[in-house]
């Protein structure tokens, strides 16, 4: 009995934490495609960029972990800035084959890129001292870098939520994902909402990649290989909103990690099964709007 | 009102103009003289070029859901992967039979076809691509557990293929190989063909291009949509089986994202909806694939990478469409 609890707790923990790193990643996609209607299959490599900057800061310079982070982000932002005006814009609200093909292309265009500059190994990730090793919470012990992902995860989804709940710019970006051209009417400038919209989910997705470096590891095929558990967080949570893909994540991160735990051999077939049970009941996601 | 109702001389010109579509054009030879050609031009790369014939059907089938029928598929390789293991299975069993092995790929991959697609067809948009998806990483991920009967991440291996009706042996040059998958996708293109010019067909670009129009007509959208993904399936699956038979050797790379995604690739490079864009876009992708790639496939994911943004963004409709907007140019002047 005691060994079942166990294995619960530890199935619940683990779970949490690629739940989180799950949610970071995906957040951004799923509001990129409510707002612009934009499938952007290439959002992953956002995050492979996030976990490959830091980890390159962390080993080449020495530069400590939080900074690497924020450097990571801020360069993460930077390019997505770029892309999005050059060439995400071109196909907003146009034909789902071209966005899927062109952005497609760009996770080819980054795998290669970042073979050539990082090499095929997979980036080593080292959390500093303070945060590797084991933290006793009382009951038992939990590994320390992966309980500070989930408190980390909470902070970060607290504010996501506050920030689009309570601020100006979160009103409108709810304003244009409800009626996008009567945003337009009243003088929202959607333009820069979508650019600035864009930028934060692809930060949000380099801080992802980077904080989860240790559980989906940094490796050359990362866009590609955990495309499809992005994908799943968005559709099963339900396009546009905030909340939907919070709870795809906790259910992909715990139901996966349970179904990994009991049935290792199958890998990820159960999590695509439900996949596609959920999806057939809720076509539009858990959260998604009529 | 008359230029609401078409004059009597609009209406037969525009009925000989669908009575034609359906005869054979001059040009529509030029594939298979050129196919014929580079069989005695090129004898040391037969290999490859069975492998091309083979991938072209494949993206003949994908054409047909994706430029006809309008569904956007991201999981078209799990058709092809399973009619893959099943000719590899037969022939790894004791069944080396080819012909009887492609048509039990078919049916296997239309039985696969039609139950995935009755289920996952409802859905639209995003949650159709998804289900796609998740319906070939399914596959993939059976294919990976079932080791005894795949070999798993080893590959599937031993297969011994028959001579086909019995006279001609599969040599290791690959001349029968190449005539094999050459008439194979001749059939195989017959079918696309009729099909596409079909009312069947009709009714297929008709639920594309306007669902709520062809529901109002009357036209069972569901039904022809379950009907055309299962054809397809069918279709994708004996290229499964040709390059297994002719490779006698099956990976789970016949399952994975990357082959349904490259497929896609290929053919919009050619063109999409347009029957011959598999023709072209399939052997340019995978000659180049074949120079470029042995030698560093760091650049050569760049380069391709760099191609399908370039095509998306300035090369609409692939190069049949470039190429039907210079001849509708020329024309004008």
């Amino acid at each position: 009995m005691a060994d079942i609890f166990s294995s619960i707790i530890s199935v619940g923990f683990h779970g949490l934490a690629l739940a989180m790193v799950l949610y970071l990643i995906s957040v951004g996609l799923s509001v990129t495609m409510g707002l612009m209607g934009f499938i952007n299959l290439a959002h992953g490599a956002f995050a492979m960029l996030g976990g490959y900057l830091m980890t390159w800061l962390m080993s080449r310079y020495d530069v400590p972990f939080g900074l690497a982070l924020a450097g990571a982000v801020i360069g993460v932002v930077l390019i997505s800035v770029i892309l999005e005006r050059l060439l995400y814009r071109r196909f907003y609200g146009g034909d789902e084959l071209d966005q899927v093909l062109m952005t497609m292309g760009l996770i080819f265009i980054t795998i290669a890129s970042v073979t050539y500059i990082w090499g095929p190994v997979t980036q080593p990730m080292r959390p500093p001292a303070a945060l590797s090793g084991q933290i006793d919470l009382g009951f038992r012990s939990f590994p320390t870098y992966r309980t500070f992902l989930i408190v980390c995860g909470a902070i970060l989804v607290t504010l996501l939520w506050l920030a689009l709940e309570r601020t100006r710019f979160g009103a409108q970006v709810r304003a244009a994902v409800d009626n996008l051209r009567m945003a337009q009417t009243i003088g929202i400038n959607t333009s820069r909402l979508f650019a600035a919209t864009f930028a934060l989910g692809s930060g949000l997705a380099a801080l992802g990649g980077g904080l989860g470096a240790e559980i989906l590891p940094i490796t050359t095929f990362y866009a590609l290989e955990n495309l499809v558990y992005f994908l799943i967080v968005v559709a099963v949570g339900g396009l546009g909103s905030i909340r939907g893909p919070f709870v795809a994540a906790l259910l992909v991160g715990i139901s996966d990690t349970a179904f990994k735990y009991i049935a290792p051999e199958f890998g990820a077939f159960f999590i695509y099964a439900l996949t596609m049970v959920l999806l057939l009941w809720f076509p539009r996601g858990l959260f998604g709007r009529t | 009102m008359s230029h609401l109702t078409p004059s009597a001389d609009r209406r037969a010109a525009d009925i000989a103009a669908f009575s034609r579509r359906h005869r054979f054009h001059w040009f529509e030879a030029l594939p298979w003289l050129i196919a014929v050609a580079a069989y005695f031009m090129f004898p040391n790369y037969l290999a490859l070029g069975s492998q091309i014939l083979a991938i072209i059907l494949f993206a003949l089938s994908v054409d047909l859901v994706l430029g006809y029928a309008g569904i956007v598929t991201l999981g078209h390789a799990a058709f092809f992967g399973v009619g893959a293991y099943t000719a590899g299975i037969l022939a790894a069993n004791g069944w080396g039979e080819p012909i009887s092995g492609l048509l039990a790929a078919a049916v296997a991959a239309a039985c696969i076809g039609l139950a995935s697609g009755w289920i996952i067809l409802r859905t639209t948009g995003l949650t159709l691509l998804m289900q796609t998806l998740v319906v070939a990483a399914m596959l993939y991920e059976l294919a990976n557990k079932a080791y005894r009967f795949t070999g798993g991440a080893d590959g599937l291996q031993g297969m011994s293929v028959w001579p086909i009706f019995g006279t001609f042996r599969f040599d290791m040059f690959g001349n029968t190989a190449y005539f094999y998958c050459l008439v194979v996708l001749f059939f195989g293109w017959l079918v696309v063909r009729n099909t596409v010019n079909s009312s069947f067909g009709r009714s297929l670009t008709g639920i594309r291009e306007n669902v709520g129009r062809m529901h109002a007509i009357g036209a069972p959208v569901a039904q022809r949509r379950l009907v055309v993904y299962a054809l397809s399936a069918a279709l994708a699956g004996i290229a499964g089986a040709l390059t297994a038979q002719t490779a006698q050797f099956v990976g789970l790379n016949v399952l994975n994202l990357e082959r349904s995604g490259t497929i896609l690739v290929m053919l919009i490079i050619g063109g999409i909806g347009r029957l011959y864009g598999a023709f072209i876009g399939v052997p340019l992708y995978m000659i180049a694939q074949d120079r470029f790639a042995e030698a560093d496939p760091t650049y050569w994911y760049f380069w391709i990478g760099l191609a399908m943004v370039f095509i998306v963004v300035f090369l609409r409709g692939g190069i049949f469409g470039v190429v039907e907007r210079l001849l509708a140019r020329s024309r004008k002047q």
